[in-house]
Parts: structure tokens; sequence; C-alpha cells
């Protein structure tokens, strides 16, 4: 059985060792302040095998999908791939739906759009 | 011109605006869109995962949809818009989902990524041509001064959208001219609103949405227009700002006098 590493590596499509740690990723992430682990080390602690740290970290469901880590990295590592990989490697266990359907009436007002919800859900839940 | 039209979940529900205002004025221009039957939800964010295939169907359903009409496929919310040519991208180049997706739907002709996406704002560009927008204009917004929110999903990633150049786009800003009335450059303009983390952090969207509005203001908006409408809903709800926000289409509809 594959490893954690070979897991997220193959999910992702990402090659870490790309990366040369010049931290625009990070510098241009806007959950930058949500995040316990910053894109740039999502980068390097999927390179050291470090998978279950950043599984048991919050960070892995703040990314916003915007994609500027992804456009502005000038070596198309593609950090926001290493984060969805980390977080699928989660929630597709089986009962760790980060998002349930009863949480979500609390969460409404008459304004919030549709695409907030079905978003989410696709973010956080299997 | 008729195009296949994928309106998306928000648009018949919470923003029904963006709808309206876009076929109305499309008439105007000459242009029609057709909605593909039996439409489903694109699912909001493009799944990035190699190995997420079942989340990309939908999308792969619409495109097909739009080849047997052998037309062009018009989108106008940024979420669909992205997801959808992000997945149609895919159908073009990685011959693992290109293969897993034809498996499933069992496709008499496969589908490999055959059908132009567009965006609505593609077509005043590139169909119906801005100088013609221009041309069609009855109540010029003349003196308006308005910024263009892009966030993130009409523009990234740049290499597979290709709208506009991701970091100094001027789509809207071309579009703000036609309508009569002038565009204002602000730094965050292709910034991200704060998305769908208003619902489970709303502390992010807040602090996001606020920097965007204050940017604007601080450049001269009296008012800033969108795509989106889960950027519409963050910078309104969420940046405490009383600079109006709009869909672009409302602004269009008013100048082509179809409002």
């Amino acid at each position: 059985m594959a490893d954690l590493k070979e897991q997220v590596l193959r999910t992702s499509g990402v090659n870490p060792l790309k990366c040369m740690r010049c931290g625009k990723c990070s510098a241009t992430c806007p959950s930058y302040d949500a995040m316990e682990y910053h894109p740039h080390q999502f980068v390097y602690m999927v390179e050291k095998g470090d998978i279950e740290t950043l599984m048991q970290s919050e960070s892995i469901y703040k990314c916003l999908s915007c994609f500027a880590c992804l456009e502005r990295c000038p070596r198309n590592v593609e950090p926001a791939k290493l984060v969805e990989a980390v977080r699928l490697a989660v929630i597709r266990q089986q009962g760790q739906n980060h998002l349930k359907p009863e949480q979500i009436p609390a969460m409404l007002d008459e304004d919030l759009p549709q695409q907030a919800i079905v978003s989410a859900f696709r973010k956080y839940s299997k | 011109m008729i195009f296949s039209y994928f309106p998306g979940c928000t648009l018949k529900t919470k923003a029904k605006e963006l709808d309206r205002y876009a076929r109305a004025s499309a008439e105007a221009l000459g242009f029609t869109l057709e909605e593909l039957p039996d439409w489903q939800c694109c699912g909001g964010v493009y799944p990035m995962a190699k190995n997420e295939t079942a989340t990309k169907l939908s999308s792969v359903r619409a495109l097909v949809s739009a080849r047997e009409k052998g037309q062009a496929l018009v989108t106008l919310c940024s979420a669909c818009h992205n997801v959808i040519k992000q997945v149609n991208h895919d159908m073009q180049t990685d011959e693992d989902i290109q293969m897993k997706a034809n498996n499933y739907m069992k496709l008499e002709t496969p589908y490999t990524g055959e059908t132009e996406v567009l965006h609505y704002l593609e077509v005043l560009r590139d169909k119906v041509g801005f100088d013609k927008v221009a041309a069609a204009v009855k109540n010029p917004l003349t003196g308006k001064k308005i910024a263009a929110y892009y966030g993130c999903l009409l523009l990234r990633p740049g290499k597979v959208m290709q709208m506009d150049n991701p970091e100094n786009p001027k789509i809207l800003e071309d579009f703000i001219r036609a309508i009569g009335a002038e565009p204002v450059l602000y730094p965050q303009r292709n910034e991200c609103c704060g998305g769908y983390m208003t619902m489970e952090e709303k502390s992010v969207a807040v602090s996001r949405s606020t920097t965007v509005m204050d940017s604007a203001k601080e450049f001269g908006a009296e008012m800033v227009i969108t795509a989106c409408p889960l950027c519409l809903y963050n910078l309104k709800k969420n940046s405490g700002s009383e600079l109006p926000v709009v869909y672009f289409t409302e602004l269009l509809a008013e100048a082509l006098g179809v409002k």
C-alpha cells in the first residue's frame, strides 16, 4: 500500500521538489492569517513526508480555491493542489466529513447564495 | 447568433437579476441564450485532485449537450464558468480523466473537449464586439466612475481560463467604457473576496471584502460591478462599505434601455 506521501503526490499531481522556497504562494494567500501552516509550508512538509501533522491541522479547511498561489508561483508548483490532496486524505475517510448538512440552517441568511453552500460542500465533504 | 446557456443554481434563485438582465441585453444586442435542457449544478469549485471524476461529470454533460446542438456554451456566473472551463481543459488534455468520463458516459462519439466555452463578457468582446455594444447604448452612463471587480474565478488559472491577462485584465474596464462610464483601476480588483468561507469563518470574508471595497473607494469608485453572486454577497454583506455593488448585466441592461 502506498504511504500517505505517495497518496498526496498522486492525488495532487504536484512535484514539491520544484519549489525554490521563495514564499510567494504564502505572501499572496488570502487565508494566510487564518492558517496554522501556510501554503509554502504545505509544500515543504509534504516533501518531508510530514503529512499527518497537516491532516490534523485546521489549515486544510482554509483554502479558498482562489488559485492565487497556483497562478503566481514562479516554478509552477501549484500549492493549492497539495492543500486539496491533504484535505481529501482526511475527508475521504469514512465519517470524516468536515461539514454536515445539519450544520447548514444555522449558517444561512436570506441573501446567502446557493453557490456558497455548494462550494463549501464540495470542499469540506464527500 | 444562438448560444447554449448554462445558468447554474444561483442564477435561478438568489441571483435572478444577473440572469434576467443578461437575457434581455442579449436580445437587444442580437444574440440568444438557449438554456440547456436538464443542466446540473457545476459544484461551485473546480475539483483539483487528479483522481476526481464523478464531480466533473455534470460539467461534461453540459459540454456534451452544447456539442450536440453545435453551439458554443455560454456561462455568466464566475464559478460555473471556472468549473466548466477547467473541466473542458481536462477533457482536452488529461487522458486519464478523458478515458474515465467517456467510459462512464458511454457516448456514441467520445467527448474530448470540442465545445467552445465562453463567458458572457467574452461574447460581448469577441462575438458581438464592444464597439457594437457601444453603438447600441441608448442611456450612456456618462461620468459614472465604476470599479470592475474580477475576483479570482474569471481569470485564474490564466493558462486555462485565457479570458484576459490574469494580473492586468481589461475586459471589464473595456465593458465599462462601452456603456459610456469611466473605469476605476485599483489594486484589489483581482484578489479574493473570501468566497465560501463566509459560512464557516466569517472573519476571513469580512477582512477580504473590506480590503477590496476600501481599495475601490480609495481610488475614486462610485460603484463596483461583478459577475459573481458570491463576490456580490461578500462585498455587500461583509465589507461594511456603502458603495453600491451590482451585476455587470444590470448596468448593461440599463445602458441598452431594456432594464
